[in-house]
C-alpha cells in the first residue's frame, strides 16, 4: 500500500537513541546532583543561594516549551498553506506532518513538567505561585499580582495548558488523518477533491483560530512571560511565535534536505528549497522586528517599571547585565546571519547553505528561549554546560524518534493530493 | 540601439506551441527581438536564453543608499543642527531612528527598482511604443524576430509558418525609446488588420 515510506537507516536510529540516552543521562544527573525536589529558594532571597534546583526546572521548562512550540508550528505551516490554497508545499507536506506528529508526545512531557512546577509550588520559577502574595493586610501582599490573580492562578494555568496541548494534538491528528486517508482512497475526481479540500479547510481554520488564541496570545503569557511576573509586554506572544515559527520552518528544511540527500522526496527540487529559504529569510526579519519593537515600545514610551526585563538581561547605563552577550548574540545569529546569507537567490537554492542556516536558526532561537527563561529564574548564575545541551539532546532525540516513526510507516508522498501536480511543476 | 528596423512578427495562440518554436528559432540562428505574452509565462526567459536579471543588485544598492541617507540626515539634525530634549533621551537616540531608517531603506529600494524597471523596459509617460500586435494583451503570444542585413524575411516567415504561428506579418518599427524619437505621423495600429 504505502510503497514510498522511508526505511530508516542504521545511522538515523543510532543518532536518535544516542541523543535520547544522552538526554536521559543528563536528566538523571540533574536528579541526583541538583536536588530538584528540595524546598525552592527564590533567587532574590539569598544572594549566594544554591540555584541548581531552580536551574533543573528552568532548563526543562525552556527546552520543553521551545521544542513543543517549534514542532507545533509544522502543523500551523500546513494549515496556513492549506487555507491560502498553496500548492507548492504538497511535495514535502508529509515531512511537516511527521514533525507535527511529535506534538502529543512533547505536549505530554511539557505538561508533566508544568504540573511538577505548579503543584510543586516552585515559586523560584513562577513567583505568582506564592499564596502569601494574595493575603491582604500582610507584608507580603502584592497589589499588582493580586490584580493579575484572576489570570495567573494554578487552576486556570493548568486547565488552559491542558486544553491547548489537547486541542493542538487533536486538530493536528485530524489534519494528518485526512491526508493519510487520501492515500488509501485512490485518485480523486473533481467533486471528491473539492469535498476533501473543504474538510481540510474546516479543520485548518479551527486550528489556525485556536493557534491564535493559544500560541499567539495566552500560552506564552502563561508559560514564559509569567516568569517575570510583574512585567508584561504586548509584543511577547508575537515574539515567541515568530521565534518558534522560524525555527519550525528550519526544522522542516533540515528534515527535507536530509531525506532528499537520502534519495527520497523525488518531487522536491531547488524551487521548493528556494521557497523554504524565502520563508526562513522573511520570518527571521519578522522576528527581528518584534525583538526590536518590544524594546523600543518600552524605551520610547518612558515606562520605567517595564525596564526591569531589560535591566535583568543587558543591564543599564552604568552596569552591564549578565545576559548582555547572549542578548546581542541573538541578534547576530537570528537576524544578521540569515539576512545576509539568505539574501541572494543562489544561496537560497543551495542545499548546503540552507542546511547551515537552518541549524544556525534552530540553535539561535534555542539561545533566545534560554535568555527568556533564565534571568527570571536562576538570575545572574546561569550556566551553559553539558547539562543544558544534554536536555536539548533529549528533545531533539524525541523529535527524531517521532519523525522517524511517521516517515517509516507512511508514504512520503501524498500521492492523491489534488495539488500534487502543481507542486511537481512548481517554478519560483 | 536606435534606428528603423524590419521585424518579422509571428503570433501563436498556444504556449505549448510557443516553447518549441522559440527553441527552434534560436537554433536556426535568427535573432529574437522579444516575445510578448498576455501573462507571465514560467520558464520562457530561460527558453529565450535571457540572462538573470540584476535588478535585485540594483535594489540592494538603492536600499543601502536609503539606510545611509536616513542615518546621516537624522543624526546630523538631532545632534548638530537642531538638538532637542525629547523625554530626557540622549540626542543620539538610535532606537527611535530605526523605524525611519527602515522605512527610508524600503522606500529607496522600492522606488529605485520601479524606475530602473521602467528604464530597462523602455517605458515612460509620453513615450509612444510600437505595438507589434494588440492581441499580445489578450490571447496571443507574439514572437518578434529582428531582421539583419543577411536575413531573408520570406524564409523567416516560412519558418514561423512551420513552427505553428497563426498570424505572420512583417513590420517596420523604430527601436530605441527616448522622448520624441518616434515619427509623429506613424500609425501605431494598422487599421487594415481589422482589430
Amino acid at each position: 500500500m504505502n510503497n514510498n515510506q522511508f526505511d530508516l537507516p542504521g545511522s538515523y536510529k543510532k543518532w536518535t537513541w544516542g541523543l535520547i540516552v544522552a538526554g536521559l543521562l543528563a536528566v538523571l544527573y540533574g536528579f541526583i546532583m541538583f536536588h530538584p525536589f528540595a524546598h525552592p529558594v527564590h533567587h532574590e532571597a539569598g544572594a549566594q543561594a544554591d540555584v541548581n534546583g531552580t536551574r533543573f526546572w528552568a532548563v526543562l521548562l525552556q527546552n520543553s516549551v521551545y521544542w513543543l512550540l517549534t514542532a507545533n508550528t509544522a502543523m500551523f505551516f500546513i494549515c496556513i498553506t492549506t487555507l491560502a490554497m498553496g500548492g507548492w508545499q504538497v511535495a514535502m507536506r508529509r515531512v511537516s506532518e511527521a514533525i507535527s506528529s511529535v506534538v502529543p508526545v512533547l505536549g505530554l512531557i511539557t505538561f508533566i513538567i508544568l504540573l511538577a512546577i505548579v503543584l510543586g509550588g516552585r515559586t523560584d520559577i513562577y513567583h505568582w505561585l506564592d499564596p502569601n502574595l494574595y493575603v491582604k493586610g500582610t507584608g507580603t501582599f502584592d497589589k499588582i499580582l493580586n490584580g493579575k490573580h484572576g489570570f495567573l492562578n494554578p487552576t486556570f494555568f493548568l486547565v488552559w495548558s491542558a486544553l491547548s496541548i489537547g486541542l493542538w494534538s487533536l486538530l493536528g491528528r485530524k489534519m494528518r488523518s485526512l491526508s493519510l486517508n487520501s492515500d488509501d482512497e485512490g485518485p480523486m475526481d473533481h467533486v471528491q477533491a473539492k469535498k476533501w479540500m473543504d474538510s481540510n479547510f474546516t479543520y485548518a481554520s479551527f486550528f489556525v483560530v485556536f493557534f491564535g488564541l493559544s500560541v499567539a496570545s495566552t500560552v506564552p503569557w502563561l508559560w514564559l512571560m509569567s516568569i517575570d511576573t510583574h512585567w508584561y509586554s504586548t509584543m511577547y506572544s508575537w515574539y515567541t511565535f515568530a521565534s518558534t515559527f522560524v525555527s519550525g520552518l528550519s526544522l522542516i528544511a533540515v528534515f527535507v534536505i536530509y531525506l532528499k540527500n537520502r534519495g527520497e522526496l523525488e518531487y522536491v527540487t531547488e524551487e521548493h528549497l528556494h521557497d523554504i529559504g524565502k520563508f526562513m529569510f522573511a520570518f527571521s526579519v519578522f522576528w527581528a522586528y518584534l525583538w526590536f519593537d518590544q524594546y523600543m515600545l518600552i524605551w520610547y514610551s518612558n515606562q520605567p517599571e517595564e525596564t526591569r526585563y531589560f535591566i535583568d538581561r543587558i543591564g543599564n547605563a552604568t552596569k552591564t547585565g549578565p545576559y548582555y552577550g547572549l542578548f546581542f548574540f541573538n541578534l547576530i545569529v537570528n537576524f544578521l546571519a540569515p539576512l545576509l546569507i539568505l539574501m541572494r537567490k543562489s544561496t537560497k537554492r543551495n542545499w548546503t547553505v540552507v542546511t547551515f542556516v537552518a541549524v544556525l536558526i534552530i540553535f539561535g532561537h534555542w539561545i533566545d528561549f534560554f535568555q527568556m527563561v533564565m534571568p527570571g529564574t536562576v538570575g545572574p548564575n546561569f550556566e551553559l554546560m553539558p547539562f543544558e545541551f544534554g536536555i536539548a539532546a533529549l528533545f531533539i532525540g524525541v523529535i527524531m524518534w517521532g519523525v522517524g516513526n511517521y516517515i517509516s510507516k507512511h508514504s512520503l508522498i501524498a500521492k492523491n493530493h489534488p495539488f500534487l501536480k502543481e507542486s511537481m511543476i512548481h517554478h519560483t | 540601439m536606435s534606428g528603423i528596423k524590419k521585424f518579422v512578427v509571428g503570433s501563436f495562440d498556444d504556449e505549448e506551441v510557443l516553447f518549441p518554436a522559440v527553441k527552434n528559432v534560436r537554433k536556426a540562428g535568427y535573432k529574437i527581438h522579444d516575445v510578448y505574452t498576455p501573462f507571465p509565462v514560467h520558464g520562457l526567459d530561460h527558453a529565450m536564453g535571457l540572462r538573470e536579471t540584476s535588478i535585485h543588485t540594483a535594489g540592494f544598492i538603492y536600499a543601502i543608499t536609503g539606510t545611509t541617507t536616513a542615518l546621516t540626515f537624522i543624526s546630523w539634525v538631532f545632534t548638530k543642527d537642531w538638538p532637542l530634549n525629547i523625554g530626557g533621551k540622549p540626542h543620539f537616540a538610535l532606537p527611535a531612528w530605526i523605524p525611519i531608517t527602515f522605512e527610508l531603506t524600503v522606500l529607496f529600494s522600492a522606488v529605485g527598482m520601479v524606475l530602473t524597471f521602467c528604464y530597462l523596459c523602455q517605458l515612460s509617460p509620453f513615450v509612444k511604443k510600437h505595438h507589434f500586435s494588440p492581441r499580445s494583451t489578450d490571447d496571443h503570444f507574439v514572437m518578434v524576430i529582428e531582421c539583419t542585413d543577411k536575413t531573408n524575411d520570406l524564409e523567416v516567415q516560412e519558418f514561423l509558418q512551420n513552427a505553428g504561428a497563426k498570424e505572420i506579418n512583417v513590420q517596420v518599427a523604430e527601436t530605441g525609446w527616448w522622448l520624441g524619437r518616434y515619427d509623429k505621423e506613424q500609425q501605431l495600429y494598422r487599421e487594415e488588420l481589422g482589430y
